[in-house]
């Protein structure tokens, strides 16, 4: 009798001790947050004021001085007339319907977290590269940030932070930064052993095989991981405007609780146009670093 | 005979987590299926004593597995040694220190690799450079230096393709430029011409003994075929099972085999096209009046008519013309009859 009873229904903690729990657990991290958030705010100074000063830079520059730089930079990156034209259609529309300022925030921000998530990530995948112990470590780390619902870390940035462009900022980068890192770790282990081989037979060190040999091979790989983290990034920009970035986010935000259906269909079309500009250059940009796998004899 | 360039002696090398752990069984006689069996550790070289002559072509010969490809990663370290020394001039390359062993790779020796190993990401002159830009050389040095192997190698107008633009010959030909343009004494070739066609690989054969006249490296050659060891090398070593089998001059391989594996190895040879007319004459006699003579230094199936015409022995002269010697129809019975 006793022995089925406890198949049946699993021994679980108290009630009184799940609520101690949550409640010691939640109050060290007010603690926590009170006692320094101050000087962790502090230290993201610097980012938030590149943030706001790109922001602005973006906004308050005549539009179509931006829109040509935009397009010189899709040209350069893809070679395509097309999609330039595209993007300057895309572009035009997005100005016309109102949202330019909107899109610029977006852009803003996603730039400032792709640049962050590339300067953060390569290096982390080098030494996840170089080391298996490194690898073991950091790989469950990755799976967390990529699986973990989003509401649920942006419960401890905001308490830590407060509402605003640092949080969201970080939001996105966690969501954002395994593939970099991911990739660039696989990029640099794909590298040809016997290629490697013939590095050190020629006596190159530790960087230069890095410099010389492994990240450029690994470059197309690295790249597709930049892809990868753009789309991502765009894909939380509505998230993050939940807690107050500025963007595209906002107005569907808007739109989804006052059900105000046109609202919100343009914004997320501009944010499609934008992941789609953004997506096109960069992959033919890595299709273009990968040339000399595919050159053709004569 | 030259002095001694490369002396690897007593060397021992154990592939697994433990290697320190089995060397005195493996010295005391285990065989390498014991061990492998036994402590799930493979024995790749089994006590190496093998000196390799300045200035010449010592070809390392074997089937895949004998340990070829290892041995000659131990003479620049990119395989560690479990036990024994490789001095290289006297220098004991096995106790180097990291940085000692960046400048050693550096300087002193070059290497080609089966399949080429070139870097895909770097045209042919960039290619050629690799190991004059992990010195740090001048640009235009190095740059002069590249040309001047692109050219010798006869590449040149190709220098700014990319590897996979050129054919597998073509690609040797920058592996082999690469590897002698930081101009170093030592040039390690492990199976270098194996993955050409055989065309092309008696044409590069050909090349490195061009080479090699004006060059004067000495040269390690790895490779399992036995008419290219026979060509190349002033000595042969064939290795099995990890073990130096039998270490010796052509002529040594083919007439005195020490063993059943070498003598499998040698069966199908042509010996006439090898071997010399020096290896089987008789050193005594007393020359005769006839016109027709052969040279010591011929190979016997280039003398094959003038001897199978003549009805005496045949007068043989040295490289100065003088008579040493003669040499009968049945000398010539003798090794075609094996």
């Amino acid at each position: 009798m006793n022995l089925s009873e406890l198949f049946l229904t699993f021994p679980e903690m108290s009630k009184e001790s799940l609520r101690m729990f949550r409640k010691s657990v939640d109050g060290a991290y007010r603690n926590f947050s009170r006692e320094y958030g101050d000087t962790i705010e502090a230290v993201f100074d610097p980012v938030l004021y590149f943030l706001v000063w790109f922001e602005k830079l973006l906004q308050n520059s005549p539009w179509p001085l931006i829109i040509l730089a935009i397009l010189i930079l899709v040209y350069l990156g893809s070679r395509s007339i097309y999609l330039t034209i595209g993007s300057l259609i895309a572009l035009l529309l997005i100005g016309y319907f109102g949202m330019w300022e909107d899109t610029m925030s977006t852009v803003s921000i996603i730039g400032v977290c792709t640049f962050m998530s590339i300067g953060l990530g390569i290096p982390i995948g080098i030494a996840m590269s170089n080391s298996d112990r490194a690898r073991a470590a950091i790989t469950p780390i990755l799976d967390v940030m990529q699986t973990m619902p989003s509401f649920v870390y942006l419960i401890p940035v905001v308490m830590l932070l407060g509402i605003g462009k640092i949080p969201g900022l970080l939001a996105v980068i966690i969501y954002a930064i395994p593939p970099i890192i991911r990739l660039t770790d696989l990029g640099i282990r794909e590298v040809d052993k016997e290629v490697l081989e013939a590095a050190d037979a020629f006596g190159a060190n530790k960087a230069q095989k890095l410099f010389r040999v492994q990240l450029p091979l690994a470059l197309p790989t690295i790249f597709a991981g930049i892809n990868q983290t753009i789309m991502m990034a765009l894909a939380m920009v509505v998230i993050a405007s939940m807690i107050g970035v500025k963007g595209l986010g906002q107005p569907v935000l808007k739109a989804i609780t006052n059900q105000y259906f046109t609202m919100g269909l343009l914004n997320g079309l501009a944010i499609v146009a934008l992941a789609i500009i953004f997506d096109r250059v960069s992959q033919s940009f890595g299709k273009r670093l990968q040339q000399h796998r595919s050159g053709s004899r004569e | 005979m030259n002095k001694t360039k490369i002396k690897i002696t007593n060397l021992y090398k154990i592939f697994g987590n433990n290697s320190k752990k089995y060397i005195s069984s493996v010295r005391d006689g285990m065989s390498k299926d014991e061990l492998l069996s036994k402590y799930n550790h493979v024995l790749g070289l089994d006590n190496i004593n093998l000196n390799v002559e300045d200035q010449s072509i010592q070809v390392v010969m074997g089937l895949s597995g004998s340990g070829k490809s290892t041995l000659i990663r131990h003479i620049n370290r990119l395989i560690e040694p479990t036990e024994g020394s490789v001095l290289v001039d006297d220098k004991e390359i096995t106790k180097l220190s990291k940085s000692e062993l960046l400048e050693f790779r550096r300087n002193r020796t070059g290497m080609v690799f089966q399949r080429f190993a070139l870097f895909p990401h770097q045209n042919i002159i960039d290619n050629v450079k690799f190991g004059l830009s992990i010195k740090n050389l001048e640009k235009a040095v190095s740059n002069d230096k590249a040309m001047f192997w692109i050219n010798k190698v006869g590449l040149n107008g190709f220098e700014y393709k990319f590897p996979n633009q050129l054919s597998g010959g073509m690609q040797q030909r920058v592996g082999l430029a690469r590897a002698l343009a930081t101009d170093p004494d030592i040039l390690l070739m492990d199976e270098a011409f194996s993955a050409l066609d055989p065309l092309i690989r008696t044409d590069m054969q050909d090349q490195l003994l061009e080479l090699q006249k004006n060059l004067k490296k000495t040269i390690m050659f790895i490779t399992h075929d036995l008419d290219e060891a026979l060509k190349l090398g002033d000595r042969i070593s064939i290795l099995n099972g990890g073990k130096l089998v039998q270490d010796g001059s052509a002529e040594d391989i083919l007439m005195h085999p020490a063993d059943e594996y070498v003598k499998n190895f040698v069966k199908d040879v042509n010996r006439a096209k090898v071997l010399k007319i020096r290896s089987i004459m008789n050193f005594s006699g007393v020359q005769n009046n006839s016109e027709s003579y052969v040279k010591a230094n011929d190979n016997i199936e280039s003398c094959l008519p003038k001897i199978l015409e003549s009805e005496n022995d045949l007068n043989v002269f040295d490289d100065d013309n003088k008579f040493i010697g003669l040499i009968s129809r049945t000398d010539v019975a003798g090794i075609l009859k094996n």
